[in-house]
């Protein structure tokens, strides 16, 4: 939680081996991540974590169905084996239907889950979350949400999100609190 | 793993059609010119090669004046001689050493007249010799014996139903310089307008028809005895007509023409048109190649947020290098294979069109394997090549900026 320039999206860039600190040690599963180079960051992404984002950020050319494959194609997984988890993935969040739909074929909640399915992909142990509801309806947030919730319940996934709304705050087991880039409470 | 990646860019390829295709416009002009200008050229290489009945490696021809190509219907000042043809008979590495005679005559038919090449031919063994040589057989019909009189063999040109509109079949009358005669064969097309459309007449006819004196040969045909003395032969040749002509080197009024011989003097004609045709095309190709740069870093920048989006999933600095890497390697590449189909298919109409209105087979079109597999390794090199640094620019993006992007 903080408000907007308090430093959430930059904490959850360097958990998410997208960013490196200046100074600092970050350990994630035991590995000082800030000492790693662009290579060792990619793998630890591609393996380790799973990105949602608030503006979904599919990649428009790509089916549905292409769009939960393609981080497996980085790690090296066959097409065929990419392909049928990509569509149990999508069945699993409800989508089993438009899987060859590209994102502008799909509406705003229909993305975010596709997203949800990518971020799935590659089974990491973290997903991190930026404002996942930021652009959808509250029917359609609190979907996700649910969904999110039912993800770190059943498949044990650490889920890590990023908002500055209480009432979506009040569902995390855990809320840290932000301001001026330090944390300033802990739950 | 390459597949995927070729797949991948090849889709982001697809889905700008317009803008690969203009992309490609450079690099297919200038294959396209590559391979039809070097195409005509070899077809123009061999074609004149067999005009003059120079697709033997073996024969050697002696001409009267220096002008290369088919002795003209004009009589040469200093005439070969039936001495001249004993001598080079005699030399060392010779075969067969035989005269000819080679005039334009007024053939008719049907009510028809056309214009043709009466080239005569040698009694006996040499007679024999010449077939071969030449490749001269008949295709419908006989050939000339020794002794056949008012007798002639013609071009498979000349007995073409377009030629006199009617086909000319043995058996058949015309007349040739007004002079009545039976067609005894036809000959077999060689795709050579000079064999095909020739008419072959006994030497005594061929004199007597002309009004040629005795002793006098527009050229004499020599055959040696290996491939390989051939310019040896040559040599020797050169040195006996120059004592017997009272000439110095470098003052011949006469040339001695191998196959080799020939092809070398079209081939200094065809190296300055294809150094041209190189200039121009290498300066297309590099207008492409700085287009394909163009389109990509683009590219580069349109998908900035595409590239911190697939960062963020796991590509690594690689991956993302390799993804635009291809993507210009497909540019370059699909740029060949259109520019080699254009160029083929233009070569092969331009040959037609030149055959139509010039009227002669010098226009053929040869592709070599060599040339169509050189231009597409080309033309993908020069798509990699010029893809290099908009793909470094692509993989070195910092994720977070790259992500951040907006459009």
């Amino acid at each position: 939680m903080g408000a907007s320039g308090s430093g959430k999206s930059t904490l959850m860039n360097l958990i998410g081996c997208l960013d490196i600190p200046t100074k600092g040690r970050i350990l994630l599963m035991g590995k000082n991540i800030a000492a790693l180079a662009p290579s060792g960051l990619a793998a630890m992404r591609g393996k380790l974590i799973g990105f949602i984002f608030q503006q979904f950020n599919l990649i428009p050319t790509l089916s549905a169905l292409a769009n939960v494959a393609i981080p497996m194609m980085f790690q090296g997984v066959p097409s065929e084996r990419r392909n049928a988890r990509a569509s149990q993935l999508l069945g699993m969040v409800g989508l089993g239907d438009r899987v060859h739909h590209k994102p502008s074929e799909l509406s705003g909640g229909q993305q975010q889950r596709v997203a949800i399915a990518r971020a799935l992909a590659n089974d990491p142990k973290i997903i991190l979350a930026d404002e996942p509801t930021g652009n959808l309806d509250s029917t359609m947030g609190h979907k996700v949400i649910d969904f999110l919730k039912e993800l770190h319940k059943k498949e044990k996934k650490t889920i890590l999100m990023v908002t500055h709304d209480e009432r979506l705050a009040k569902e995390a087991e855990r809320i840290i609190y932000l301001k001026d880039g330090k944390i300033i409470k802990r739950g | 793993m390459i597949a995927d990646y070729l797949k991948f860019s090849f889709s982001n390829l697809k889905s700008r059609k317009l803008r690969s295709y203009l992309t490609m416009l450079g690099i297919f002009i200038g294959i396209a010119a590559v391979v039809s200008l070097i195409s005509l050229g070899e077809g123009l290489r061999y074609a004149v090669s067999s005009q003059f009945g120079f697709l033997g490696a073996d024969l050697i021809r002696v001409n009267v004046g220096s002008a290369f190509g088919p002795p003209g219907s004009s009589t040469p000042s200093n005439p070969l001689t039936t001495d001249n043809i004993n001598q080079i008979a005699k030399l060392n590495g010779v075969r067969m050493a035989a005269g000819r005679n080679l005039r334009q005559v007024k053939m008719t038919f049907n009510g028809k007249t056309s214009f043709a090449m009466a080239v005569s031919m040698p009694d006996g063994r040499e007679r024999k010799e010449i077939e071969e040589l030449i490749g001269y057989s008949a295709a419908k019909g006989r050939m000339l014996k020794d002794g056949d009189r008012s007798l002639a063999v013609i071009g498979a040109s000349l007995a073409d139903k377009e030629t006199f509109d009617k086909e000319i079949v043995p058996g058949a009358s015309a007349t040739i310089q007004g002079k009545p005669f039976t067609v005894a064969g036809i000959l077999k097309k060689k795709g050579s307008f000079v064999i095909d459309g020739a008419i072959l007449l006994n030497e005594d006819m061929h004199r007597e028809l002309m009004g040629l004196p005795k002793d006098q040969y527009d050229f004499i045909g020599v055959r040696a005895a290996n491939l390989k003395d051939v310019d040896a032969v040559k040599g020797s040749i050169e040195k006996l007509l120059r004592k017997k002509r009272n000439v110095k080197e470098g003052e011949e009024d006469f040339s001695v023409e191998t196959a080799a011989s020939a092809i070398s003097q079209i081939d200094n004609v065809l190296v300055g048109v294809n150094i041209f045709v190189f200039l121009i095309a290498g300066i297309s190709l590099v207008v492409g190649g700085i287009g394909i740069m163009n389109t990509m870093y683009t590219a580069v920048l349109e998908r900035t947020k595409e590239i911190g989006i697939l960062k963020a999933i796991g590509a690594g600095t690689q991956s993302i290098f390799s993804l635009f890497f291809l993507e210009s390697g497909i540019l370059g590449l699909l740029g060949g294979i259109i520019g080699i189909a254009l160029g083929v298919i233009g070569t092969l109409m331009l040959a037609a069109l030149g055959r139509s209105i010039v009227g002669t087979d010098l226009f053929q079109a040869r592709f070599s394997p060599l040339l169509l597999l050189g231009s597409l390794a080309f033309s993908f090199l020069l798509g990699i090549i010029f893809g290099v640094a908009p793909a470094l620019r692509a993989a070195k993006m910092h994720p977070v900026d790259a992500l951040r992007y907006a459009k």
